[in-house]
């Protein structure tokens, strides 16, 4: 736990030196959008890489996340820090709302997949739909420069702001990793009947995982719309989140503390070089990012992560699966 | 209260868009039956047949519906080596595995086709296109009618192949016992993929049906997905009669939906009844208990 703990630390030092070290607007950019992407692989992580349950419909959360800290802005002028942590807290509620039904009724693995993504069409349908959200013309949040806002003009604190919620997803999983709630999650992952049998509370299990998965994706919602100020339900609930959050720590490596962040920063990666190779092209990243999901699952069914684990363990002479 | 002139027009458009429905959750619900797994390929697979229907006609001016016998064994032929060369291959027999995997293709499909041929929304004008046939009761499109005969015809057709040949007395052995149905000597290799043909062949079977009334774009698969999620669910996982049954419901709803709640929120009302089913009664109207 220590040396995990030290290796987050020393990332998040590097991290904060990016700013200061990197002269290009471009790539401080790019590390910020992957540290961004990251924290939504990360709350995916927590559900589906730490609990086994696959969502399909991440959106669901981190729309709802957007949402409400843009809806509290703008029509009933919240302060937006006032706003992230109310963001967070709806973004975790609707986590359990759905947690709650599809658990109680035991839907699993495919099925679980399945409400989740109807879960956020429905809420795409009713973004579209309810005056609040500003239908389907989006809501425009007023540009109002100023720490105090949670608008930073030069970026840099947009920067250390999700630095920031990086680390506390960071922190939070060491956490999980080393605590009994992780270790039941864990449990219901690798054979739900036998932890029933052990006496873990299977549902209330789940339930918590998903709220606080919710809640982080809920952040990260907030966090978009502050920095991008503008918001309409395809990109809010539309399947573009839900594929990255999944995909992330896919590549990575799921049920890992650094997958996520492994994961994003490669599949940016790689979604920067196609750009350089086929240039602009709508739809060719995620066509690329199909085709990585496939051949991740192919080839490296434990991500980035687990791969480089394996093949480290291998070099040492240690244990092959450490 | 809304008037019978306008609620029975609204209950046979249902219909007849209900069997299109139903045509393509049949092959969603033969995939099921077999192989266990959802295919989250389905939507795209069907846009992408939709093109081909659509190119057809562009390019080659051929009709949507003379089309059939072109589009049909290709989209079979695609989903035989689909399964073989890349679900069955990247899964590694994990359901979950499975799972990623046809939601890779069908981000693959969906953003190629974005790629080339850009998002816009395209119809084809057939001479048909507008002619209405009077059923006493209302007025219905041509091509909305011969759907429904083609949707029908194709679930016999289906019903036929799965209950008198040999093919469909090893898929359904495949389906009840897959360590049993390899005793007896039965390719299960080779099934699966066949299995995967027939289903993507339902689709491209609806691809003609539906393109003479209907508009064709890359997004156009998730209109349907989970409309046939929906149907499948809503008939039980892997019963035919049911996804027929689940079809037409859901076509009358959809209707209805749209005539009392407006055409946006009338989406709505399907995905009530899929998470309502989910949750209440995940076996569906006919399904069996897992």
């Amino acid at each position: 736990m220590r040396r995990q703990l030290l290796a987050i630390v020393a990332f998040l030092a590097a991290m904060a030196l990016v700013p200061h070290l990197v002269d290009s607007e471009f790539w401080r950019n790019w590390v910020m959008m992957a540290l961004f992407y990251a924290l939504l692989g990360q709350a995916w992580n927590i559900l589906g890489g730490y609990g086994g349950q696959f969502s399909f419909g991440h959106a669901a959360f981190f729309g709802t996340g957007a949402y409400c800290s843009a809806i509290l802005h703008v029509h009933y002028g919240v302060n937006p820090w006032i706003a992230l942590p109310a963001a967070g807290m709806a973004a975790g509620l609707v986590g359990a709302f759905i947690g709650f039904l599809s658990f109680r009724y035991g839907l699993r693995g495919s099925y679980f997949a399945l409400v989740t993504l109807a879960f956020a069409e429905v809420l795409r349908i009713l973004a579209n739909t309810v005056p609040i959200t500003g239908k389907g013309v989006g809501l425009l949040i007023p540009l109002e420069p100023g720490a105090a806002n949670m608008q930073f003009a030069d970026r840099t604190g947009y920067f250390y702001l999700i630095l920031a919620f990086v680390g506390l997803a960071l922190l939070l999983t060491l956490w999980l990793e080393h605590s009994r709630f992780g270790a039941r999650l864990v449990a219901v992952r690798e054979n739900e009947d036998a932890a029933r049998a052990l006496g873990v509370d299977v549902f209330r299990t789940k339930l918590a995982a998903i709220t606080l998965s919710g809640a982080l994706a809920g952040l990260g919602g907030s966090y978009y719309a502050q920095l991008f100020l503008y918001l309409d339900p395809g990109i809010a609930y539309g399947p573009a989140i839900s594929v990255e959050a999944l995909l992330v720590p896919i590549v990575g490596g799921m049920g890992t503390l650094f997958g996520p962040l492994l994961g994003s920063f490669a599949l940016h990666g790689v979604s920067e070089l196609a750009k350089l190779a086929f240039g602009e092209a709508p739809g060719l990243d995620l066509a690329l990012y199909g085709v990585l999901l496939v051949l991740m699952v192919m080839f490296m069914p434990n991500g980035l992560f687990g791969m480089g684990r394996t093949t480290l363990a291998r070099l040492l002479g240690g244990r092959r699966d450490a | 209260m809304v008037e019978l002139q306008i609620l029975l027009p609204a209950i046979l458009n249902g219909l007849t868009t209900g069997a299109v429905y139903a045509l393509i959750a049949l092959g969603l619900t033969l995939i099921y039956g077999v192989l266990h797994i959802i295919n989250f390929a389905h939507g795209s697979l069907l846009m992408l047949a939709m093109y081909a229907v659509f190119f057809l006609h562009a390019g080659l001016g051929i009709d949507p519906y003379l089309a059939l016998p072109v589009v049909v064994p290709g989209f079979f032929a695609l989903g035989y080596l689909l399964q073989r060369g890349v679900i069955a291959r990247a899964s590694h027999g994990r359901d979950e595995n499975i799972l990623l995997v046809t939601l890779g293709v069908s981000i693959v499909i969906e953003n190629l086709a974005r790629y080339f041929w850009r998002s816009d929304t395209r119809t084809i004008e057939t001479p048909y296109s507008f002619e209405t046939v009077d059923l006493g009761v209302a007025f219905i499109a041509v091509p909305k009618v011969v759907a429904f005969a083609g949707a029908l015809l194709v679930t016999l057709a289906l019903w036929w192949v799965m209950s008198r040949t040999d093919l469909g007395r090893a898929i359904r052995a495949l389906a009840k016992e897959r360590q049993g149905a390899r005793l007896v000597g039965i390719d299960v290799d080779h099934i699966f993929a066949m299995s995967f043909g027939i289903g993507t062949a339902c689709v491209a079977a609806a691809a003609c049906l539906l393109l003479p009334s209907f508009y064709v774009s890359p997004g156009v698969g998730h209109t349907f997905v989970l409309i046939a999620f929906t149907v499948v669910v809503l008939g039980g996982m892997g019963s035919f009669a049911g996804a027929l049954i689940g079809g037409l419901i859901i076509g009358v709803t959809e209707s209805l939906c749209g005539l009392y709640l407006g055409e946006s929120l009338g989406q709505i009302g399907i995905f009530l009844i899929f998470i309502a089913i989910l949750l209440f009664r995940p076996t569906g109207l006919l399904g069996h208990r897992a």
